[in-house]
């Protein structure tokens, strides 16, 4: 197993590289400045910014010098948030896009896997139809539509939750927005859970274990098993775009996560903190990537063989 | 793909009432959004000052509560002030006096706000200070309602679905031809060029692609075009992989190792065998694209990067609505409205389809059933 994370950890270098050099180039050759005020800045100063940075520089040599210091872990300082490093806004908004992640995660997992083996063990029935029609709402229905309907039915209407803001974490703060982001993933694990056990609950040893007259409650925990493999192969993209946190979302409830980053850093021309986001965002996938095929491993012999 | 598959899939999907629902509120999304816009009565530009967030509804407008206050602006514009208003019918006279004598040209003011036809003078004092004018008025109706600047919503969505449509159906058929493309050549040639044309995918399939498009967007000021390159780039890698897989099973096939051996091109075995036998799935995996695609331009336009003014999207409008979700709710409501369908019913029409020209699933339905429950 170390072998096969050595491995998987070695074939993503060339991939992490690409994306590293990708964006570098591509931001450096947009056109504006981080330094771009409404009030352009005197010459000197402007001169005097650009050496501190190291943007006066030859292009390949910055190249060279951002790859070191990413080997040494350090992302620089970002160009707009002023004496903060992008490491420091990282480890302010991290946290927050982690908890809001790992929560949908959990929230989309139970409600699809549940809606979806009620669906596959009731082929055809109610609640088969009943589930797939909220599956295709939920997958087609946009976070940025869910979230202002949840905020005016539950925040305004009802008055039952706030609206937006982070408040520390406060529980009743994190209800909508975890709703707003694993909603439609429910929706996608429901569909594939449906599918897959359905396919698995026509193999001849499922039919067998039914004549023998296994309880319902054993066959599906039987069947499940082989009908889970599909769903966690999906898990690690699944995983890795909620864990960095959602624009949408983070901007229509006022969060403090890093999914905000991204888009501002880059209207910005904050070369560091766009930088910082594409490789934590890359290096994420990789990770929880590698996660799902170990777990996948665990759960299929064959997989294990042939990794 | 054979006749006979063709024509099985026919009478498959004939009997899927859900996926022919699906396929008719699409036509009928398509067609409104085509002649739509001709049909409502109003250009999907045109500004009303005197309608702001009217709320949907079939009365027509001007209401006669409606009248004074439009009216009076008209009138001030006229530089004169409203002495009397009476409406008889369709008909409305209305006494204007002003310090000034006034000018009868400025009467024009009424047909161009649109709220009324061409006015009439029915009296005229002889130092022109005072005068009384007859016009019509116009029926308007906002089914929808109209947005903030005061925009028919039923024309502008109708208006926003050709781009998203367009956008939908061009850049998923520029990524299918990509994918298949990319799938057909990789399958076909197999070993080593297999092997690393696949290793490439596997990379890009690691990029966080979206972030690619974003920074595209933001850097390049965004536009339709650079919108469709960017989102047909980021969507092909799926239908590469679902063709490589079919060409590979193809390739084993008696009749396409036969075109080989008769020593056929590789043009020929990509146009007249490959691609022809692989139909059924690309078909299916397309009809999925073109929703993925619309939804990624709606999210993009959302974050202000998309499609920009004065072209619009559902996207567009639906980033404008949840802005003013407490005080015109029916601005939001209108253009997700159109966007949930069309998704709903490309997805419901997909799923279908693929199952309608999935060779192996009549064998499939028949374990199924005898399987029993």
């Amino acid at each position: 197993m170390i072998a096969l994370i050595l491995r998987r950890i070695a074939q993503s270098l060339p991939t992490l590289f690409l994306v590293v050099a990708g964006s570098f180039f591509l931001i450096r050759l947009a056109p504006g400045g981080p330094f771009d005020l409404e009030r352009p800045l005197p010459p000197a100063a402007m001169e005097n910014l650009r050496r501190v940075y190291g943007l006066d520089q030859p292009l390949i040599v910055q190249f060279g010098r951002y790859l070191l210091s990413l080997l040494r872990g350090d992302l620089g300082p970002s160009f707009t948030f002023r004496d903060l490093t992008v490491t420091d806004l990282f480890a302010r908004g991290l946290p927050v896009s982690l908890t809001l992640g790992s929560l949908a995660l959990v929230l989309a997992l139970g409600l699809g896997l549940a809606l979806g083996s009620l669906a596959a063990f009731d082929r055809g029935g109610i609640a088969d139809r009943g589930v797939g029609l909220a599956a295709s709402l939920g997958l087609a229905v946009p976070n940025f539509v869910t979230a202002p309907l949840l905020q005016i039915v539950f925040g305004l209407g009802l008055a039952w939750l706030p609206i937006g803001g982070w408040a520390d974490g406060n529980p009743r703060n994190l209800v909508l927005p975890v709703l707003t982001l694993a909603l439609p993933h429910a929706a996608g694990i429901a569909r594939l859970t449906r599918a897959s056990l359905g396919e698995v609950l026509i193999q001849p040893h499922i039919r067998t274990q039914r004549a023998m007259g296994l309880s319902r409650a054993r066959i599906a925990r039987h069947a499940l098993r082989g009908a889970l493999l599909p769903v966690v192969a999906t898990l690690g993209p699944l995983a890795a775009g909620l864990m960095t946190g959602s624009v949408v979302v983070e901007t229509i409830f006022g969060l403090p996560g890093i999914g905000r980053y991204f888009v501002e850093g880059a209207l910005n021309r904050d070369y560091t903190l766009v930088m910082g986001t594409v490789v934590l965002v890359a290096v994420l996938v990789i990770v929880f990537n590698l996660i799902a095929d170990l777990i996948a491993a665990a759960l299929d012999p064959r997989v294990r063989l042939s990794a | 793909m054979s006749a006979a598959l063709a024509h099985r899939a026919r009478r498959r999907l004939a009997r899927d009432r859900p996926a022919l629902a699906a396929l008719a509120s699409l036509m009928l999304v398509a067609l409104a959004c085509l002649i739509g816009p001709f049909l409502t009565g109003h250009p999907p530009e045109r500004i009303y000052p005197d309608f702001v967030r009217v709320p949907p509804s079939l009365a027509a407008h001007p209401r006669s509560d409606e009248l004074r206050p439009a009216l009076q602006r008209l009138a001030f514009r006229m530089r004169a002030s409203l002495e009397d208003v009476a409406q008889e019918g369709e008909r409305v006279r209305l006494t204007l006096t002003a310090p000034k004598p006034i000018d009868e040209r400025s009467l024009r003011l009424l047909p161009r706000s649109g709220l009324f036809g061409e006015a009439q003078v029915l009296e005229r004092s002889a130092d022109g200070r005072r005068l009384v004018v007859e016009a019509p008025i116009r029926r308007l109706y906002f089914l929808l309602g109209t947005d903030a600047l005061g925009r028919d919503l039923l024309t502008r969505c109708l208006a926003a679905g050709r781009v998203s449509l367009l956008i939908g159906l061009t850049a998923a058929l520029a990524a299918l031809l990509i994918g298949v493309a990319y799938g057909a050549v990789s399958g076909l040639a197999g070993g080593t060029v297999d092997a690393l044309m696949m290793r490439v995918l596997d990379i890009l399939y690691a990029l966080p692609f979206v972030f690619f498009v974003i920074m595209l967007l933001v850097f390049f000021r965004a536009g339709l075009w650079l919108v469709l390159v960017a989102v047909a780039a980021v969507e092909w890698l799926d239908m590469a992989r679902i063709v490589r897989t079919q060409t590979l099973s193809l390739k084993s096939r008696d009749f396409f190792r036969a075109a080989i051996a008769l020593g056929a091109g590789t043009g020929t075995i990509l146009l007249r065998h490959a691609v022809p036998n692989m139909l059924g799935p690309i078909i299916a995996a397309a009809t999925l694209l073109v929703p993925r695609v619309i939804l990624l331009e709606s999210f993009l336009s959302f974050l202000g990067l998309g499609v920009q003014e004065p072209a619009t999207s559902w996207g567009v409008l639906i980033a404008e609505g949840s802005r003013a979700l407490e005080s015109a709710p029916w601005m939001l409501a209108a253009p997700a409205g159109f966007l949930v369908v069309t998704l709903v019913a490309l997805n419901r029409l997909g799923d279908g389809l693929g199952e309608a020209l999935d060779p192996r699933l009549q064998r499939g339905l028949d374990q199924r059933d005898s399987a029993g429950r």
